[in-house]
């Protein structure tokens, strides 16, 4: 199908620049920009004046809930969630129920993504059998099968020599091993961050140090065998320096934080909110000004939306039993833009942490709109108002400390490999 | 993100989950009422009909024989019909959920929920789901909250000492694990005590606790010095597992309360606990069965206290 | 309209007592008034029997609609109700729900051999079956209005008309 976009705004978050021109997509592929290719014949036309195009969203980690949790979501909802979020790539992380550690079931999960036709999928391998810590995944049968890159999303393995030997290993083939940083031990049982609020509400906290600890030994393991790590969910301001001063070192490491702590901090738990039950948990206002400074200097890479839908029974529980996580691939737009209004970053500088830096991360080139690029495009409305309540979410998961709140930033089309898989009713 | 849940539009107690926000006027309100009750308590007829036709239901979804009783007692002397639930025992182990369970019981036309819950945060959980014609008591969510002791622990204050503004007043023990030091402190500070002091290892106070307006010590006759009123802290066998403490012998010899060190605190310093005892572990039986000892008051005043809370409540 | 004085009508009060009661006879006084009244009597007829002062709070019939107010005030019989002679003393009697309630509390301490009723004002508008033994004066009252006992500094009584803040019961 040919497809005109007229009168669009272009960003282009690698350029670091925005000019309004016209772009024109054929094959799946991006034909021209600014003036129609020769014997062009749209097939249809968006009108989008007033509106952002921008290069498709790369989300780091949205959780599909397949294989094994579907009673949570469905590949279906899910999918749909992400293109209504304007996120045209998106990677799962290998938590699932079984875990991703078999190429079969990663197979099945491409296969069946693929079939949606929706957003493209990278699956992360589970970086040890069962995500045990204890013995290391077929990582050249799995990266055949479709990971990108491999994964220990729960807490850091308490073997050492497990976590030095799995960096070892996916460095001979140069795999990436994505790590989320917080020692097991410190962390037991905890829910919160540990400190006032934890205290005054009498919850088991998760101290800053969990995160230090881990985040130290995996960096010095790093060091150690060269492996290439990204870090996941970074939460702290210690934390934030430690990998600010391992990047100017010149380690290979990239990091990423969650949206809603770029936001959030853990006042808004406010009287229990279990909405607000997220891993790694929300620390207090001088980490979550840290968070938001290192994604100003470079320090963490990307925001992802770390999507994790949970039904209501999982949330309307006391805070420590209730599941964690929230639902996110709707809300990474919005919670984006909300952080470059904030602080007063132009909006290519915003939009490259949810495209271009997560592109860099997972290896792949970087996303621009010109001749030749495939065609994965976010079209939305940078100033419309939307409130955040169930109805407006495609997702089954309609768990987030937002809800309620009035947020601005709304897709209006989506389209991946020049395909419109998402199309506002506007 | 959520509002206090306690305080209706009217500015009326709606349900009593913590003392934490709650002003002095309210407070003070409970302690007044409760003076009349305790008059009550000392006549032949115990009861008065001010409750009558009500339905309370004791929600115990963690078991406790003496604070189930207590609630029990305060409501029949208010004429209630009260139902206790065990629910260890029942819905909860077939799966249904907490708010299920609530609601069930709504449909049976309680007035009134008294819960106790091993989790922080249950007691407010039930009470932003239950309709504007119920009340809802917190009698202990987890390490959160246990405001009723707190308020009798307020009542026997204010018999022994009279005036709040020129206490000191000591909480000994494991404040990290306790409900019971969180609500004490929050009334404590609330109704003006200049000086509330936690006295206890560095392993069993929480995080930046002196936010909560409380000066820490760590050695007990420091602490000790001088002050009106000591509130012993209950401390649970579980401790030494956590690689907490090393043992209840050596607890006790850093922080139990024996005559000894209680000669560092005023000649008239009164000792409180808010049961049950583990004597010889914080609490040596001389001092517990000792002259300055109020322990067995603040069970009579509990009765009382319970009572004006479910008077007040249920008249909102 | 011209209050009558309250000072005259506590000793009308206390001459109509003295008349019938004897000096065993025991003064429970409702608060606030009622209690002002007792203690007053209780000087002027020279009894033994201390007073008792009850509250009645925890008696009425309109918590429903109106919860438990502020500032209840233990009460206290120090005396043994059992087999007493009880005169009831409120300063102004209205519906009479007051003083059903009152029955009611009393009863609660024990069985009482008899109780009466003194009240400083009726001002009619029975809305039970209740009428005192004793009265100070009947005094006929706007319905939007409130009659009501105050005490000065010095301990002197008079009577005061108000605006009515609710509707009677």
């Amino acid at each position: 199908m040919n497809i005109e976009i007229k009168n669009g705004r272009l960003v282009e978050p690698e350029a670091g620049s925005e000019r309004t021109q016209n772009v024109y997509i054929a094959d799946g592929r991006i034909a021209a920009v600014g003036a129609a290719p020769a014997g062009f014949k749209a097939d249809r036309v968006l009108n989008v004046s007033g509106l952002v195009v921008s290069p498709g969203l790369v989300d780091l980690s949205a959780r599909l809930r397949e294989p094994g949790l579907e009673y949570r979501a469905t590949l279906e909802s899910e999918m749909q969630a992400a293109v209504a979020g304007g996120v045209t790539s998106l990677v799962c992380p290998p938590d699932t129920d079984p875990p991703l550690d078999e190429p079969g079931l990663v197979e099945m999960l491409k296969f069946r993504a693929r079939s949606l036709d929706q957003a493209r999928v990278y699956p992360l391998g589970a970086l040890t059998q069962g995500l045990k810590g204890e013995r290391l995944t077929e990582m050249a049968e799995l990266h055949d099968a479709g990971c990108v890159a491999f994964s220990q999303p729960g807490t850091t393995m308490t073997d050492n020599q497990v976590l030095m030997r799995s960096m070892q290993y996916a460095t001979t083939f140069g795999f990436a091993v994505w790590l989320r940083p917080q020692d097991a031990t410190l962390s037991l049982d905890g829910v919160a961050h540990d400190g006032e609020v934890a205290t005054r509400l009498g919850l088991s906290g998760i101290p800053v140090c969990a995160e230090t600890v881990a985040l130290s030994a995996i960096l010095i393991l790093a060091r150690e065998t060269g492996a290439r790590v990204h870090l996941c969910r970074l939460s702290s301001a210690e934390g934030v320096e430690l990998v600010r001063q391992a990047k100017r070192s010149g380690m290979p490491i990239t990091s990423d934080v969650g949206a809603h702590h770029v936001h959030l901090s853990d006042m808004d738990i406010g009287y229990f909110d279990a909405n607000c039950n997220l891993v790694p948990p929300l620390r207090d206002k001088r980490d979550r000004d840290s968070l938001r400074a290192g994604l100003l200097d470079g320090t963490i890479d990307a925001i992802c939306s770390d999507h994790t839908p949970v039904d209501d029974d999982g949330k309307q529980l006391p805070f420590a039993q209730a599941q964690s996580g929230a639902t996110g691939l709707e809300l990474l737009l919005p919670l984006t833009l909300k952080w470059a209004r904030e602080a007063r970053v132009p909006l290519a500088t915003a939009l490259a942490r949810v495209t271009t830096h997560p592109l860099r991360v997972l290896g792949l080139p970087p996303a621009l709109i010109a001749p030749g690029q495939a065609a994965d495009l976010c079209i939305f409305d940078p100033e419309a108002w939307w409130r955040v309540e169930p109805g407006a979410l495609y997702s089954q998961g309609k768990n987030t400390p937002m809800l309620g709140m009035e947020l601005q930033g709304r897709v209006r089309h989506t389209l991946v490999g020049g395909r419109i898989v998402f199309d506002s009713l506007s | 993100m959520s509002a206090d849940l306690q305080i209706n539009t009217a500015g009326k107690l709606q349900h009593l989950l913590t003392t934490e926000g709650l002003p002095s006027e309210i407070l003070l309100q409970i302690l007044d009422t409760a003076r009349s009750f305790v008059s009550v308590t000392e006549r032949e007829v115990k009861k008065v009909p001010l409750l009558r036709g009500k339905a309370i239901f004791n929600l115990f979804f963690e078991p406790s024989t003496r604070t189930r009783t207590t609630f029990e007692i305060a409501a029949k002397r208010l004429s209630a019909d009260v139902v206790n639930l065990n629910i260890a025992t029942s819905s909860q182990t077939k799966g249904e959920t907490l708010l299920d369970t609530v609601a069930n019981l709504t449909a049976m036309h309680a007035d009134m929920f008294i819960v106790r819950h091993s989790e922080s945060g249950a007691a407010h959980l039930i009470a932003r789901n239950v309709g504007p014609d119920i009340h809802v008591i917190n009698a202990g969510d987890g390490r959160h909250a246990h405001p009723t002791q707190a308020l009798l622990d307020m009542f026997t204050i204010r018999h022994y000492k009279g005036e709040f503004k020129e206490l000191r007043v000591a909480i000994v023990g494991d404040i990290l694990h306790s409900r019971v030091a969180r609500s004490e402190i929050h009334a404590l500070t609330t109704l003006g005590v200049p000086e509330v002091r936690v006295i206890g290892p560095r392993t069993l106070l929480p995080r930046q606790v002196q936010n909560l307006g409380v000066q820490v010590f760590h050695d007990m006759e420091t602490g000790l010095r001088d002050v009106d009123v000591v509130m012993m802290l209950r401390l649970q066998h579980e401790r030494m597992n956590g690689a907490l403490l090393p043992s209840a012998g050596e607890f006790f010899k850093s922080y139990g309360l024996t005559p000894e060190k209680l000669a560092r605190a005023k000649p008239d310093a009164i000792v409180m606990h808010p049961g049950p005892m583990n004597r010889g572990v914080e609490i040596d039986s001389a001092v517990a069965d000792g002259r300055q000892s109020v322990i067995l008051p603040q069970v009579t005043f509990g009765i009382a206290v319970r009572m004006a809370v479910m008077g007040i409540l249920a008249g909102n | 309209m011209t209050l009558p004085d309250a000072e005259q009508l506590v000793d009308r009060l206390a001459e109509q007592i003295r008349r019938e009661a004897t000096a065993s006879v025991a003064l429970v006084g409702i608060y606030t008034g009622g209690v002002w009244i007792a203690e007053r009597l209780h000087r002027a007829l020279g009894l033994s029997t201390p007073i008792g002062t009850i509250d009645i709070a925890f008696y009425r019939d309109d918590y429903k609609k109106t919860g438990l107010r502020a500032g209840v005030k233990p009460s206290d019989i120090p005396f043994r109700v059992e087999n007493a002679d009880i005169i009831l003393v409120d300063d102004v009697l209205y519906t009479g729900r007051t003083i059903r309630a009152a029955l009611n509390e009393i009863f609660d301490y024990g069985r009482p051999t008899s109780i009466r009723l003194a009240a400083l004002v009726d001002r009619g508008g029975r809305q039970l079956p209740i009428c005192p033994q004793f009265v100070g004066a009947t005094v006929e009252v706007d319905l939007d209005r409130t009659i009501e006992l105050r005490r000065d500094e010095g301990g002197r009584f008079s009577l005061a008309l108000t605006p009515a803040s609710a509707p009677p019961p």
